[in-house]
């Protein structure tokens, strides 16, 4: 089957998708998108967290054939996501994202990750940061989830952290460093504003 | 594999009459793992994302009708007040993620006896509201819709399209075991009910029997305590006697296996401490809520 | 697409947020060694845009797909593929008789392991066939269409039915290297440790503690799923882009196999997802590459987590026998052991886990007379190798229940009566080998001791209990009712590096040049980069060596030497210690040009000690003598060289005597627990945790390393266990909804004090830290719950059914 949906701003055809084929799989396989990550494929460890229409999902839960005319954002959309909600944009890509918009994300996506000019999200600074990343195969998840409840709640306690990303397992970090860097994200919005 | 995306609920009907062993899909927290760890293959997947209303609830004067699809997360924070029993039981669903997706509707349908919102429903009375192409709308009460282990009352070509839950009239508990603090599947379960408007009590047990279940008898001996020594009226504390024993019965209730989460002994010993507990802590809700009787310091 | 390669960014002011540490900082490098520079590959990560081993895509690609034996123990009568090459969409099918050459078997030391099933599965989820499709559904449902027939033999499942009389030999016709000393054919390895005299000395002893105990199978739950990429070449070769703890072993494993020589067989090390042990052995290596070679397409496959669990080695579970002896002023006279671990159907990692928990069983006390036996059998449970501890983690928990006991029945404090008996610098191991570097025990007892309590009762609040922090958690099982607080600690020992006398080493090429002006260095190793921050640590160590700011790290693979395996702690001092090695020699060459070209300016150049500092060349004193650029210009300066640490010795296989062990690793844990005795749950309130690292040459990784590894230790504790049918030996949980985690709700603030006393005879004095927090933080939980409980508690993981009297 044929599925149509907007992927970080950009709209995306997906075709010949097998109906049991999951949102994971079509983000990873079909669109060149392998940020979201296949750690469980079952929505116990949240590395595939996604947003859908705004919404964290577990993208592996989601049928292919469900996110038709939807709008999704993946941890590659998350640095652009970030901006335009704080530039009051239209965060969710609810009401379509301008073609330089586009085209600069585009561009960000092939640069060499030095660092310099990543362009990172606040929440994604602060997990490099923080020391928050390890193997990294549980960040994109984290990051996702993170970032939106940043987005609910810029100065979440530690219990209503823990409670958020409770559905988001990590194997190498014993969790701290990322407390820390949720702390950290957060204090750093609460300096800006 | 079909995928069939009916847009509105009679096209829904009109599928599933078509294919009667199409599987639906709505959140996809049960069916996309069976599909992903290769134990399922439908001929056919019925979305039924895009049938709005699935997606509402109305609250009456009795009762909230509550679409199927209503995702856990919305229970907790919009249905406290009306559904509060449900409304714990949603909090311990999964994971924040899958509390954005699953709703009801789905638990009802997989019918596991570990389905974290059927002893809510067991405790609160609920009615399933399911429909057929060919014969239109039927009530179900929740208590006979469960028939088996992952087996429920609905006939092939129906869909499972809202639950009335009683509005409480009283406080509601849940809890819940698990060998993790969050994101975990129940060992057992444990959802109750006061009903001061009727002065009873109700149950449900999660994941103790083939299917889930109310504690009838231990139901049936507090109703007749309670009346019996006035505590509706008197709002005193219910006595330790009162209260072991109603824990012993809900404990007898079970009907419980050993299985990779739990042994039998320990599922009946934890209905009973969970028993007990939510009935001390809907009772001290109660007693609280009740204006102080006269003289009472 | 494989990783690109990475130019280390300079370096952010990234100080570590919240958690207590002692650590200073300090280098004469910007970013060199002692700093908490950033990971190179933290942005690559951050923004999804890293590759790892299941990102891979390559056009015209097919997906590879095992079939798995569905029962334990059989002999498989025939296999029909007839069907399943008929599927469309199918391009290869093979079985064991499709296998190009003689050599059909691998093994990390014993090749006992077959590449497909021969006649006979040995386990649950034996790879018997595998299949090559266009799309992992077509090859899943082709996989479905292969009959396989077996005739089911009796399992083997413990101890007593895998050395029954009449026992069916899990491997019949062994002839590898352990099977002339070890009393049945179904023991892998056997090692006894004898030294001093237990009756004697057990006549000294006022009172003496007996325990049984029980550690569960645990997994290494890496989230990366088993994965990789493999692309046939047009000279007959295959390049393989995988996620695995050690290139260069895998490749001596695949070549044979597939018949090429080693130099045909390319393998890029690709994202790798966490290992702890679980990526030392093959997984899909070869089954990714037969079917490459097969078809002529490339293959990639990717496990499900279903099939994880099939797909890699667990840890041992074991049965521990311990008697101690101490006399009444609190001094142990003896120690008597017997440890039995089952290694599942093939050998694996068994023997050194054998040598491990031997060598390790005392744990950092002192005791002259010790009798030990550590064995590994053969069974039909799953295999079971490395993870995260290796053999000292299963000892660790019993012989630390046992020094809770005895300090109980002494009526002393279980601090106290651990430092009392605490090893130290020149204490001698069992094996007869003196400790002889810091081993500072005791102090880290009294430190992790002074840290300060976690307050009481947190989950109290003006709103009423918050239940998210009670046990239960979200579940709401508890308001406070049945709660009891429980304090337990721990302590533990664990070597670091290859022992044994096994001849571990580490090869560095390190490079250095001019570009743009600025000098840069190039540090290409085959070191796996799992999560641990290897890479991080070679660059820090560039840049403190050759005085360069910029330092791009390669990707790894085998166009280099081997770096030996991510495990055993060993990657920092080992590969670290090639990295330092190789720069040292690159240094000396850049001196030389320098002096061929500057020598007769200026006569420091003549002197010793000349170092590289800020893109310069400096003297000991600090006076500059010129530029590296002007130095080096157009010239490159190259070095790949080995580096080995000291020699060890194996153990005498009556004696258990002999110098086996590089170094050792101490970390000691209190753990706060607060149980709900009621309900048997278990909430963990904190987890303090001081570790001797002997220098932190990146502390924000140290601290990294001790949580997650603590944290691990944890799950073992109360929630982690691959659970096996003792009847049909298959596995009943091989799934996250059902073997658990620590979620970040389950996992406690984790205060680390860190200490860094150095050892002369490691690289910077630093101390390999990655497992030795996960040996401690098990037992010091236990002992917490049985503090709360007064529970003996004998096995762990310990469940609410075990808790509360209805197992």
């Amino acid at each position: 089957m044929r599925v149509n949906f907007t992927v970080n701003g950009r709209p995306q055809e997906a075709d010949d998708v097998w109906e049991g084929e999951s949102l994971l799989y079509v983000l990873r396989e079909r669109l060149g998108l392998p940020g979201s990550k296949n750690a469980c494929e079952q929505g116990e460890c949240g590395s595939c967290t996604v947003r859908l229409d705004g919404v964290p999902v577990c993208a592996c839960l989601v049928a292919a054939g469900q996110v038709e005319g939807r709008d999704v954002v993946t941890v590659e959309g998350l640095a652009q996501f970030a901006r335009q909600r704080a530039a009051g944009g239209c965060a969710t890509g609810a009401c379509g994202t301008p073609l330089d918009e586009a085209r600069r994300w585009q561009a960000e996506g092939t640069g060499p990750g030095t660092g310099e000019d990543a362009g990172l999200s606040p929440v994604q600074q602060a997990f490099i940061d923080a020391g928050a990343v390890q193997c990294g195969f549980c960040t994109p998840g984290l990051l996702v989830a993170s970032d939106e409840l940043l987005e609910r709640n810029p100065n979440p306690s530690d219990a209503d952290i823990r409670e958020a990303l409770s559905g988001n397992l990590c194997r190498c970090t014993g969790y701290e460093k990322i407390m820390d860097a949720v702390r950290l994200a957060a204090a750093r919005r609460s300096e800006e504003v | 594999m079909d995928f069939l995306r009916p847009a509105s609920w009679e096209e829904a009907l009109a599928a599933k009459a078509e294919h009667p062993t199409a599987v639906p899909i709505a959140g996809g927290t049960d069916v996309m793992v069976e599909i992903n760890f290769d134990h399922r293959r439908p001929e056919y997947l019925l979305d039924l994302n895009r049938i709005v209303d699935l997606y509402e609830w109305e609250t009456g004067a009795e009762s909230v009708r509550l679409g199927a699809s209503v995702p856990y997360t919305k229970i907790m924070e919009n249905l406290r007040a009306e559904l509060p029993g449900l409304a714990l039981a949603s909090h311990t669903v999964a994971s924040p993620q899958i509390r954005n997706r699953g709703g009801v509707g789905g638990n009802l349908g997989t019918a596991s006896p570990a389905g974290d919102a059927h002893p809510a429903l067991l405790a609160a009375g609920a009615e399933v509201e399911v429909e057929s192409a060919a014969r239109g709308t039927r009530l179900i009460p929740v208590d006979e819709f469960y028939t088996g282990v992952k087996r429920n009352a609905l006939r092939p070509d129906e869909l499972i399209r809202a639950v009335h839950v009683k509005k409480a009239d009283g406080p509601q508990q849940f809890s819940k075991v698990g060998t993790r603090n969050a994101m975990v599947i129940a060992v057992c379960a444990f959802g109750l009910a006061l009903h001061p408007a009727t002065r009873t009590v109700r149950t449900g047990i999660g994941s103790a029997a083939p299917t889930p279940v109310r504690a009838g008898a231990a139901e049936d001996f507090l109703n007749a305590a309670l009346e019996e020594g006035g505590f509706w009226d008197t709002g005193k504390i219910i006595t330790p006697s009162v209260a072991k024993r109603f824990a012993d019965l809900c404990s007898a209730a079970c009907n419980p296996i050993d299985d990779v989460r739990g042994t039998a002994n320990y599922r009946r010993h934890a209905v009973g401490v969970m028993a007990r507990r939510t009935l001390t802590w809907t009772w001290e809700s109660y007693r609280g809520a009740r204006p102080a009787p006269e003289g009472a310091a | 697409m494989p990783s690109p390669e990475l130019p280390i960014p300079s370096v952010r002011g990234g100080a570590p947020v919240g958690a207590p540490s002692k650590i200073t900082q300090g280098s004469r490098a910007r970013g060199g060694v002692g700093e908490s520079t950033l990971r190179p590959d933290g942005i690559l990560k951050v923004t999804g845009e890293f590759a790892y081993s299941s990102d891979l895509w390559h056009e015209d690609m097919l997906w590879g797909q095992i079939l798995r034996s569905t029962v334990a123990h059989a002999e498989i009568v025939s296999i029909d593929t007839s069907q399943a090459l008929a599927t469309a969409g199918v391009y290869a099918v093979m079985t064991y008789d499709d296998l190009p050459t003689g050599v059909r078997n691998y093994g990390l030391e014993i090749r006992d392991t077959p590449v497909l099933a021969h006649g006979k599965v040995r386990h649950h989820g034996e790879p018997v066939a595998i299949v090559a499709a266009d799309h992992p559904e077509t090859a899943r449902r082709a996989a479905a269409r292969i009959k396989v027939e077996y005739r089911e033999l009796p399992v083997i499942t413990d101890e007593a039915s895998a050395t029954a009389p009449d026992a069916i030999l899990v491997h019949e016709g062994r002839d590898d290297h352990h099977c002339g000393h070890v009393p049945h054919p179904n023991i892998v390895h056997r090692q006894p440790i004898v030294r001093g005299d237990v009756a004697r000395a057990r006549r000294r002893a006022d009172v003496i503690v007996e325990g049984e105990y029980t550690f569960g199978m645990q997994d290494q739950a890496f989230l990366g799923p088993e994965s990789g990429l493999a692309v046939p070449e047009e000279d007959g070769g295959v390049h393989l882009y995988i996620a695995t703890q050690w290139l260069h072993s895998d490749l001596r494993q695949i070549a044979p196999v597939l018949g090429l020589p080693e130099d045909k067989v390319r393998m890029t090390l690709s994202g790798v997802g966490g290992a702890f042990g679980g990526r030392e052995d093959l997984s899909m290596q070869i089954h990714a590459c037969l079917l490459a070679l097969r078809t002529g397409k490339p293959v990639k496959m990717v496990y499900n987590r279903f099939e994880s669990f099939f797909g890699h080695v667990h840890r041992h579970p074991a049965k521990l026998h311990y008697e101690h002896g101490a006399t009444k002023d609190g001094k142990l006279t003896h120690m008597k052991c017997r440890i039995v671990l089952d290694g599942g159907a093939y050998a694996s990692a068994s023997p050194a886990v054998v040598g491990n928990a031997s060598s390790l069983s005392v744990g950092p006390y002192a005791v002259d007379d010790v009798d030990i036996e550590a064995i590994a059998l053969y069974t039909n449970n799953p295999p079971c190798g490395a993870m995260r501890g290796f053999g000292a983690v299963q000892a660790c928990f019993a012989y630390e229940a046992q020094m809770d006991k005895l300090a109980k029945r002494l009526g002393m404090d279980p601090v106290e009566f651990r430092q009392r008996n605490a090893m130290e610098q020149g204490t001698l191991m069992p094996t007869g080998q003196p400790v002889d570097s810091p081993a500072p025990v005791a102090e880290l007892l009294r430190r992790v001791k002074a840290m300060p309590m976690p307050p009481e009762r947190q989950w109290e609040s003006s709103e009423g209990p918050d239940v998210r922090q009670l046990p239960g958690g979200l579940s709401n099982t508890t308001h406070g009712e049945g709660v009891v607080r429980g304090v337990g600690y721990a302590v533990g020992i664990k070597n670091v590096g290859f022992s044994e006398g096994f001849d571990d080493y580490s090869t560095a090429r390190v490079r250095m040049e001019v570009i743009n002006g600025e000098p840069v260095a190039t540090v290409h190793t085959a070191m796996a980069e799992v999560g641990q921050g290897g890479v991080t640590v070679h660059a820090q160590i560039a840049r403190t060596e050759l005085g360069v700011t910029q330092v791009t790290i390669r990707p790894a693979d085998t166009r280099v030497g081997s770096a030996g395996s991510t495990s055993a702690s060993r990657q920092t001092y080992v590969t670290g210690g090639a990295v330092k090695n190789s720069c040292e020699l690159v240094r000396e060459k850049v001196l030389e040009i320098g002096r061929r070209k500057f020598g007769s300016c200026h006569p420091a150049w003549a002197t010793a000690g000349l170092l590289l500092e800020g893109g310069k060349v400096v003297t000991e004193g600090g006076e500059v003598l010129g530029d590296l650029a002007d130095v080096l210009e157009e010239e490159v300066v190259e070095v790949e060289e080995e580096w080995r640490h000291r020699p060890t010795e194996a153990f005498d296989l009556r004696t258990g005597q002999g110098n086996g062990h590089v170094q050792y690793s101490f970390a000691a844990h209190r753990a706060v627990v607060e149980v709900d005795t009621e309900l048997g749950l278990v909430k963990v309130v904190e987890l303090a945790c001081a570790q001797d690292v002997g220098k932190a040459l990146n502390p924000l990784s140290v601290l990294g390393q001790i949580q997650g590894g603590t944290t691990q230790g944890l799950g073992m504790a109360v929630m982690e266990e691959i659970v096996v049918d003792p009847r049909t030996a298959k596995v009943r949980n091989p799934s996250f909804t059902d073997y658990l985690i620590p979620t970040i709700l389950d996992t406690p603030t984790i205060p680390v004090d860190v200490l860094e006393l150095a050892d002369p005879h490691a690289p910077y004095g630093l101390r390999g830290i990655g497992e030795a927090p996960t040996l401690s933080s098990t037992p010091a939980v236990l002992a917490a719950i049985r503090d709360a409980t007064g529970l003996e508690l004998d096995r762990t993981p310990v469940r609410p059914e075990h808790l509360t009297g209805t197992a």
